[in-house]
């Protein structure tokens, strides 16, 4: 992305240099996710080998890589959906050996998928809505007999969507709220996907490809997104994403993937000029 | 003209959350529930009552917990005829053995019997998927029937086999005639409708329709599938099994296992087929349909065969009715496969428009 | 030990019968991606017109030979079979292409009904005699060892033989011809293969010709020994197990499924029914199924599910 199509924060930094990246980089904390040293094979296929690195509290950290470098990999391994032969991932000081999905959610992480893995049954709202679950009290008794009179678990449906409602708005879906997500558009459907991650409320945000199949406008809307995320509320993010410009505008540092192993580790400016990043995507000549 | 939501504005969202939100609906809701109440029983006669309104809405219970389990939370399963028979031995043997049991006591607890016994044959889903676990409901179904017939306790060693009950009675007043136990079947459906429409749209419901659509998302977003799969199992088996005892004591009286066999579990699957899965009110659409059509057919075919001047068997009527059923089935898959629910709200939203094309 | 000889026998025998029906489910699955709860509907209907063709045919035509009967019946079973196929791809499968399982399963229990109603009202529903010459005597093996011999009914043995060789017959035919890996690469994806240019259509009916032809042999023999009757449709049920036990893609999990299940059963109702009172072989195979299912969710040799996401 060049200079004159940039969002906001970084065509302010493009102005100025010292505004938002350093205050950024002056709030971004201790580690908060590592993992260290994870293999993951399915039958003979090698998708990960001996992966290390570290996400600091509220920076924004990129794992690039060309297609089938384990990108996705990478995250289900932290989110618990496939489970590494070897190595460990430690998060805020607690170190697993895998990852269980729930604890996980529990624990603050959320993510979003690569293919959209919304609940294509469910309206916009119902989707968001899901991701309160985690901080949804009642039981079912209480569900069962809800009322608008007197009834816990109407006020706590109430609370809980006049949060989501805020999602909406940040997000611009207002209009199809009520809509099943099935029939929306695809850039629409990843921005309900990022607000289902969003309303569990998490310190550390996984987002997978989340630019994938957009135009210039929607990356810019989501890019937009997802800085206000970070700046907001500071979140974490780690963000697997192919398209360059984006990396390097809004990453603070960057993890580069190759057939499963690292090649590159460091901010965008270095990984840029690393001559294993640059063989890899674009070929030496032999 | 009629239908429009102009100028209905919430301003809370308790007021959005509602279950009509439209005010038009909740007219016709309490019109449609004010006409079942008082004017039904005085059109209807002895045989609509018994043939037709009674097992309506039984087995419109009966669907209604069935579409949860595989509707809302995508849990196939062929077995409902079992949980029917769970719930209504487990009434009986407590209505007939414990001195002084109360009816409306002894169907609950019967149902909470058949969630029991529902929890733990739901137990597999939570390894087994799709038509395995289909299959693997059907062992609850044969394994239901077999205990009924063989195990002399279930049926208080009954020398026929079957059993019966009488003295049907709730606080008091005396449920004989076919206008009272219409009364008490409609007030059981209606409550436990709105028990369930209750909970599919609250946060449980939404975690059966995350397990439905996706249940490897859903447990990245802090779902448990094994809370979901097991509560729903509970849950459409005690709705389940309050509808078999129901449709023991009150429609059949005296009844065999028989009555609940696969063939009772394919019926009800139809009904949600047909009426709509994930629909509270396709299960009611489907229920009517399934019931009234036999009947409907019965009286039909006989006519029809009269015009044209054939006399039409019993046997070839109950022959054409089976052919019938199956191309009407396929008929319904492939014009709609969402049932007539969908056809249902896909009528209301042209009402919403009409007299305008768009 | 001559009496558990035979109980075991028995059971191999009626588990080959059972594997000869849960190859057209197999089939139809591996082919179409479709459970095809029609298959006993299919048996029973195949049964009922080669039964009955073999009484109209000699009358029709005025002729006595026995055998050509049964051949012309057969034949005209057969066509029948085929020519069910196709409606049911016309007017039932090319319409709910790509729908999900659970519809496709509905619709094959709306062929079922339709069956089982068409199937009487043009064929009547007596109960009705096959006669094709299988022999339906007794057999007594081993008279040296055992007292009395081992007593095997020669019409199990001679119908176990023939299933397996059609089940060997079928599983090279899907393994080493190019009509079955058109026919792999359909249940796989559908579009896919369509996009490939397999016919789609022209595929489905010969799988559930297939299908046909294997209930047909089905019927026959169960019709034979047991008369042919509303009942032979609920033999599919028996079959179920075998199926899902053996993995519902898997052409040797049929027969290994069908085995285990027909030996299972026998031995369980004689050495653990008698005790509880009788009658369990109605569920004890779907009990098994049930419990292996839980160690192994995809049946014996069945294909893991892998949810990617």
């Amino acid at each position: 992305m060049s200079a004159d199509t940039a969002v906001g924060p970084t065509a302010a930094a493009a102005a100025d240099p010292a505004a938002v990246p350093g205050a950024r980089r002056r709030r971004q904390g201790e580690v908060v996710l590592e993992v260290s040293n994870i293999s993951l094979r399915f039958g003979g296929v090698k998708a990960l080998t001996d992966i290390s690195f570290d996400v600091r509290e509220h920076e924004v950290r990129a794992i690039i890589g060309p297609n089938g470098a384990g990108k996705s990999s990478m995250l289900n391994c932290i989110n618990g959906v496939y489970t590494p032969q070897e190595g460990r991932i430690t998060f805020r000081g607690r170190t697993f050996d895998h990852m269980n999905s729930r604890e996980v959610a529990e624990m603050g992480v959320a993510r979003t998928f690569q293919n959209l893995a919304l609940f294509k049954g469910m309206s916009v709202l119902d989707n968001i809505m899901s991701g309160r679950n985690l901080k949804m009290r009642t039981n079912i008794l209480q569900q069962a007999f809800r009322n608008p009179w007197w009834s816990g678990a109407e006020r706590e449906e109430s609370e809980h969507r006049e949060v989501v409602e805020r999602i909406i708005d940040f997000l611009e879906i207002q209009a199809y709220r009520k809509t099943p997500v099935g029939r929306l558009p695809y850039g629409l459907q990843k921005r309900v996907d990022l607000g289902r991650a969003l309303a569990m409320e998490p310190q550390v945000l996984l987002l997978d490809e989340p630019m994938a199949g957009m135009n210039v406008e929607e990356k810019q809307d989501m890019s937009r997104f997802i800085l206000d995320v970070n700046d907001e509320y500071g979140t974490t993010i780690v963000l697997i994403e192919h398209d360059m410009g984006v990396v390097m505008d809004i990453s603070d540092r960057v993890v580069v993937l190759d057939y499963g192993r690292k090649i590159g580790d460091g901010t965008p400016d270095e990984v840029r000029a690393n001559p294993d990043v640059i063989s890899a995507y674009l070929g030496t000549s032999h | 003209m009629l239908y429009r939501e102009n100028g209905q504005f919430k301003t809370s969202y308790t007021s959005d959350l509602q279950v009509f939100p439209i005010a038009q609906d909740r007219i016709g809701i309490a019109l449609l529930l004010a006409f079942a109440v008082f004017a039904v029983p005085l059109l209807a006669d002895e045989y609509m009552f018994r043939a037709i309104l009674i097992p309506f809405l039984i087995l419109a219970l009966a669907a209604l917990g069935l579409n949860i389990l595989v509707g809302y939370c995508g849990q196939i399963s062929l077995g409902t005829g079992a949980f029917m028979a769970v719930g209504a031995y487990a009434a009986y043997n407590l209505f007939v053995r414990i001195d002084g049991m109360p009816m409306l006591l002894a169907i609950l607890l019967g149902g909470a019997f058949s969630a029991a016994v529902g929890v733990l044959f739901g137990i597999p889903s939570l390894r087994i998927k799709g038509l395995y676990l289909a299959v693997a409901t059907l062992a609850a179904q044969f394994f239901c029937d077999w205990a009924f017939l063989r195990i002399k306790w279930f049926t208080n060693d009954s020398a026929s086999g079957s059993v019966s009950v009488s003295g049907l009675s709730l606080l008091g007043w005396k449920i004989d005639t076919p206008h009272e136990k219409y009364l008490l079947c409609l007030g059981i459906a209606i409550v436990f409708a709105m028990l369930a429409k209750n909970l599919v749209r609250s946060h449980i419901g939404r975690e059966w329709m995350a397990i439905r659509d996706m249940d490897v998302a859903a447990a990245v977003i802090g779902i448990r599938p094994v809370y979901a799969k097991l509560t729903a199992f509970a849950v459409s088996s005690f709705i389940v099994g309050v509808a078999g005892a129901l449709w023991g004591f009150v429609h059949l009286g005296a009844w065999e296992p028989a009555a609940f066999s696969i063939d009772r579990s394919f019926q009800l699957l139809f009904m949600i087929i047909i009426g709509g899965l994930g629909s509270i009110m396709g299960s009611f659409f489907g229920a009517a349909f399934i019931v009234v059509l036999p009947i409907f057919l019965n009286q039909a075919l006989p006519a029809l065969g009269a015009l044209v001047g054939v006399t039409i068997s019993t046997a070839a009527v109950a022959h054409t009715e089976f052919m019938i059923f199956g191309a009407l089935i396929v008929f319904f898959l492939i014009v709609e496969p969402h049932g007539l629910a969908r056809l249902w709200s896909i009528g209301k939203e042209k009402l919403r428009l009409w007299p305008f094309p768009h | 030990m001559g009496f558990f000889l035979e109980t075991v026998i028995g059971g191999l025998m009626a588990g080959m019968l059972y594997s000869l029906i849960a190859l057209g489910f197999v089939l139809i699955f591996k082919a179409s991606g479709v459970f095809n709860f029609a298959q006993g509907a299919m048996v029973l209907f195949a049964a009922l017109a080669m039964a009955r063709f073999s009484e109209w045919f000699p009358e029709l035509l005025k002729f006595d030979s026995k055998v050509l009967a049964n051949v012309m019946a057969f034949v005209a079973a057969m066509a029948l079979m085929v020519a069910v196929a196709w409606l049911i791809e016309r007017l039932v499968l090319g319409k709910l292409v790509n729908q999900e399982g659970i519809t496709l399963l509905m619709a094959t229990l709306g062929i079922t009904y339709f069956l089982d109603g068409f199937g009487q009202t043009v064929f009547g529903s007596d109960i009705y005699k096959i006669d094709v010459g299988l022999p339906k005597d007794p057999l007594f093996l081993l008279e040296g060892t055992f007292q009395g011999g081992v007593l095997v009914n020669k019409e199990d043995l001679y119908a176990a033989v023939i299933a397996a060789a059609l089940v060997i017959l079928l599983s090279l035919f899907f393994q080493y011809t190019s009509t079955g890996r058109a026919l792999r690469a359909v249940a796989d994806d559908h579009q896919a293969a369509q996009s490939i240019g397999i016919p789609l259509d022209r595929i489905w009916v010969i799988v559930w010709s297939v299908a046909g032809f294997v209930a047909l042999v089905a019927g026959i023999i169960w019709g034979s020994k047991l008369g042919v009757q509303f009942s032979l449709a609920l033999v599919a049920l028996k079959a179920l197990p075998v199926v899902i036990l053996g993995g519902l893609t898997s052409v040797p999990g049929a027969i290994i499924g069908g085995l285990i299940i027909g030996v299972g059963e026998k031995l369980a109702e004689v050495y653990i029914g008698s005790k509880i009172g009788g009658g369990i072989e109605i569920w004890f195979g779907y009990v098994l199924v049930l419990f292996v299912l839980l160690v192994r969710p995809q049946g014996l040799f069945g294909e893991k599910i892998i949810d990617r996401v």
